[in-house]
């Protein structure tokens, strides 16, 4: 426990060693301490990461090897069909993956862990506006991790609906075996998580408001700031419609009422339901909430690669404000644009139209966005550090991510690859490749901070370039199947004439995803190793300007020993004004006038 | 080890065009791994040139970006740049310039490809001045698609009307009408052959309409998910000069048309 030194809330002794019980609790389990708030939620998140990984191979595994016994652990799992994933557990595998790794692990990670620690460090203040709040948005994933865990336990093992839930499928009792119990667990939970992320994100920006330091003007945040913010706004205004949502949906599997389901609708032999209700209403509500979330799980991450990007090309941020802006034009856009997963569903033609235009301009932030980025690098003095790498990589990544994406949109292309393997790419190169990668690169980037030691970067190296070489053996192949229009969510798709001869590929795509799940041990060995072994480092290893540089590694209770003062945005890397290549945000300006930088290009 | 990463990051462009040269071009490894037969009338031979047009257009952005990265990246490397960094905070006009461009690229995008939407889903082909009428109604259900044919009245709905699952029959060189629906769950009615997709939503009533142009046995997909048995919810489509479908539709009405069943001999 002394190698964190984290003094404990209250208390006057900061020595771990003659911790009572309950003061350890309070320290380290209730906590309410931004910075163990954001560690509880980094490390649930990660052992959920490796949950949602395992599942995935399982949906690879039956893509590769259909109907074959499951290596050494299918004879545990499904004993019953002898090490064999059954069709309905094939279902279950993929609604699980993406639950989990949505709603357990890169909304909770970017805003819950990222966001918990970074915000009130980033901006100077000593912790959350409401630190019981923010305690609870953490103890409020339990209850969704418990719910999620139990609906495992009822056959066939989880709900099975797909992550979108589609009515009449996910409402009616018998209409699969996982919209038993599953189901009604499975709502309960994502609410759980709903209310986590809704405790949050009103923190957040009552924080970023009001607990600012001096000279903290909101055009001096850095960018990891801009986006948790707007991340927050988005949450507090989708969220509930996801929650009221959840709930009809909720009533209509068990009281009966008929919000999604059409007069007289009989599902395999079930009672004919009664109400005069709409499936098509579930998908606009889901989406409404959905697609904000898709921007909910990449701005963070593109904040946070923003100042890594900044301080390994030890030059300001290229378009500041253009980067402001298009983070909120992307939140705004995001609101109209959730149409665009419907082109095909039923929803009226015309309706698609305007959705495809708004869907169509909302490319446009994105692409200012990698531009800008592209703008810091050139003329920089690049360190290709381990975080560095994965920031660029998700550059990189975005690229292919954001341009097929372009494909979706134009509605007549759509048609041909909704629903196929192409989307799968699309999403995942935005996901993995974007946001996860992002995550990898920002836990390298403040270990540092978080636990005063480094990262190893050898092993940090080698992690990201396996991960690299792997996640585009698994995901780049997926636009060629898409583009034959090899369909999601099959567990046999070689039934199919169009499809039969796909299988190659497919075991290709599962090999890489078994070495890029590999991979990962070297990164949990180095994130456990560092933490008591790594190298010692002070508050500023990296040699960056914003605020939580300037707290000691780890920062204590209350965060910083001194008032930090602002005088300056957080990407001055170069300035003419100081004769290092940093300038920290708090460091006075030089008092002789004549060292002061006159912009040239402001009069 | 810059040198290295800056070539790394240069493979993503290299590797990426290739691979979809590759499946494009059909080479050893990879025959048949590109858009399938496209058997369709206009609007699918335009859903792939859609498809193409704007994959030539990111391919270009995809490659340039990337090579730019790279260049960026060998260049400004820390262990071999001489340059002093530029304190340099960005430029309005290039903002403005890759803010235009790109916009009036998209709307471009957006407004040219309206028509071939409104023609695959809004305009549904006329006869005689008026919609035309449907030649069957496909119907999805766990895990199967019943088909029902217009009898001699050309009403759907009646007791003339032609049964059968999974077995659909069309004639070809005409446009072809389906009223298509759902009798329990979402399904989706997938033709890849002739780029047709649509939901079919309990409760509601579609039509979907496309023309193919040549004979043979295709896939019906189902590409919605519609429960365990969802990857198994597969039907054939067979295309027909049209006089061999209505030979095939006269003799399936005989076979379905039997005032009293006999067993066959010797059971």
């Amino acid at each position: 426990m002394s190698t964190t030194a984290v003094s404990p809330h209250g208390a006057h002794d900061s020595h771990a060693h003659g911790m009572s019980v309950g003061q350890f609790i309070s320290t380290y389990v209730f906590s309410l301490d931004h910075k163990i708030i954001g560690l509880q939620f980094l490390f649930s998140t990660l052992l959920w990461f490796l949950v949602g990984g395992l599942l995935a191979l399982g949906i690879r595994w039956q893509l590769a090897y259909p109907w074959q016994d499951m290596p050494v652990i299918g004879r545990m799992l499904f004993s019953a069909e002898g090490g064999q994933i059954s069709p309905e557990f094939y279902t279950t595998l993929f609604t699980m993956h993406a639950t989990v790794m949505i709603f357990f692990v890169i909304i909770p990670i970017l805003a819950g862990a990222f966001g918990n620690y970074l915000i009130p460090l980033m901006i100077g203040a000593d912790d959350m506006a409401f630190p019981t709040l923010n305690m609870l948005s953490y103890w409020f994933m339990w209850p969704a991790f418990i719910l999620i865990g139990m609906s495992f336990l009822f056959p066939p093992y989880g709900a099975g609906g797909g992550w979108t839930s589609y009515p009449p499928l996910s409402v009616v009792w018998d209409a699969a075996p996982g919209s038993h119990w599953p189901q009604s667990l499975w709502l309960l939970g994502v609410t759980c998580v709903g209310i986590s992320s809704m405790l949050g994100s009103v923190n957040y920006m009552t924080t970023i408001i009001q607990m600012r330091a001096p000279g903290m003007t909101m055009f001096r945040l850095p960018l990891t700031i801009w986006a948790m913010f707007i991340t927050a706004i988005l949450q507090a205004f989708a969220l509930p419609v996801l929650t009221a949502a959840g709930f009809m949906q909720l009533t209509d599997r068990l009281l009966g009422t008929g919000f999604f389901l059409p007069d007289g609708l009989v599902v395999n032999n079930s009672a004919p339901a009664t109400g005069g209700g709409q499936p098509l209403l579930w998908q606009h509500l889901f989406w409404f909430y959905s697609h904000p979330a898709v921007y909910i799980m990449i701005l963070p991450a593109m904040g946070m690669v923003s100042d890594i990007i900044s301080c390994f090309a030890r030059k300001p941020i290229f378009g500041y404000k253009p980067m402001v802006y298009s983070i909120s034009g992307i939140a705004g856009l995001g609101f109209i644009v959730w149409g665009h997963h419907m082109f095909v569903s039923g929803m009226n033609p015309l309706l698609g139209m305007t959705f495809m235009v708004s869907t169509m301009m909302i490319a446009l932030p994105s692409a200012v966005k990698v531009f800008n980025w592209l703008g810091t690098i050139w003329g920089g003095k690049i360190q290709f550090t381990t975080p560095m790498l994965f920031a660029l990589s998700f550059v990189s990544m975005f690229i292919i991510g954001g341009l097929s994406g372009i494909f979706m949109a134009a509605t007549p292309v759509d048609i041909f690859i909704h629903d196929t393997y192409f989307i799968v790419a699309h999403f995942h190169y935005v996901l993995f490749a974007g946001t996860a990668m992002a995550v990898f690169g920002s836990i390298y980037f403040w270990y540092p901070k978080m636990f005063g030691r480094m990262m190893d970067e050898n092993l940090g190296k080698v992690h990201f370039f396996l991960t690299f070489l792997f996640l585009n053996g698994t995901f780049f192949t997926m636009h060629i199947l898409g583009a034959v229009g090899f369909p999601r969510r099959l567990a046999d798709p070689y039934d199919y004439d169009t499809f039969r001869h796909l299988l190659p590929m497919n075991r290709f795509m599962t090999w890489c995803a078994i070495g890029m799940v590999a991979t990962q041990v070297i990164f949990a060995f180095n994130f456990i190793r560092s933490m008591f072994f790594g190298q010692v480092v002070g508050r500023n290893p990296w040699g960056a300007n914003s605020l939580e540089w300037m707290a000691p590694s780890p920062p204590g209770h209350g965060n910083f020993d001194f008032q930090p003062i602002v005088y300056r945005g957080p990407y001055e890397y170069g300035s003419p004004e100081v004769d290092t290549d940093f300038y920290p945000q708090t460091q006075p300006p030089p008092a002789d006038p004549a060292r002061r930088y006159k912009d040239p290009d402001h009069h | 080890m810059g040198r290295f990463w800056s070539l790394l990051f240069l493979s993503v462009p290299i590797v990426g065009v290739l691979v979809f040269v590759w499946a494009m071009a059909g080479w050893p490894g990879m025959e048949n791994h590109w858009l399938p037969a496209n058997i369709g009338g206009n609007e699918a031979l335009w859903i792939d040139r859609l498809f193409l047009f704007i994959l030539a257009l990111t391919g270009v952005i995809f490659v340039a970006t990337g090579l730019i990265f790279f260049w960026f990246l060998w260049v400004y490397d820390a262990e071999k740049t001489t340059q002093p960094v530029k304190y340099f905070h960005g430029s309005h006009t290039l903002e403005v310039v890759w803010s235009i461009i790109p916009a009036a690229t998209l709307l471009f995008i957006a407004i040219f490809q309206m028509k071939v939407w409104a023609n695959a889903k809004l305009e549904r082909p006329t006869q005689d001045g008026i919609p035309k009428a449907p030649i069957a109604e496909v119907t999805g259900r766990q895990f199967e698609w019943r088909i029902r044919y217009a009898g001699k009245d050309g009403i759907i709905g009646t007791q003339d009307d032609i049964l059968k699952v999974n077995d659909l029959h069309l004639p070809i060189n005409e446009d072809i009408v389906l009223k298509i629906k759902s009798q329990d769950v979402l399904h989706s009615f997938f033709l890849p052959h002739v780029r047709v997709k649509q939901d079919v939503v309990p409760g509601m009533q579609q039509f979907v309409w496309f023309k193919a142009n040549r004979t043979g046995k295709y896939d019906i997909v189902c590409a919605e998910l519609c429960g365990w048995g969802h990857y198994k919810m597969r039907g054939r489509m067979t295309l027909q000069k049209r006089a061999d479908f209505d030979k095939w539709l006269e003799q399936a009405w005989q076979e379905q048309e039997v005032a009293s069943f006999a067993p066959p001999a010797g059971e």
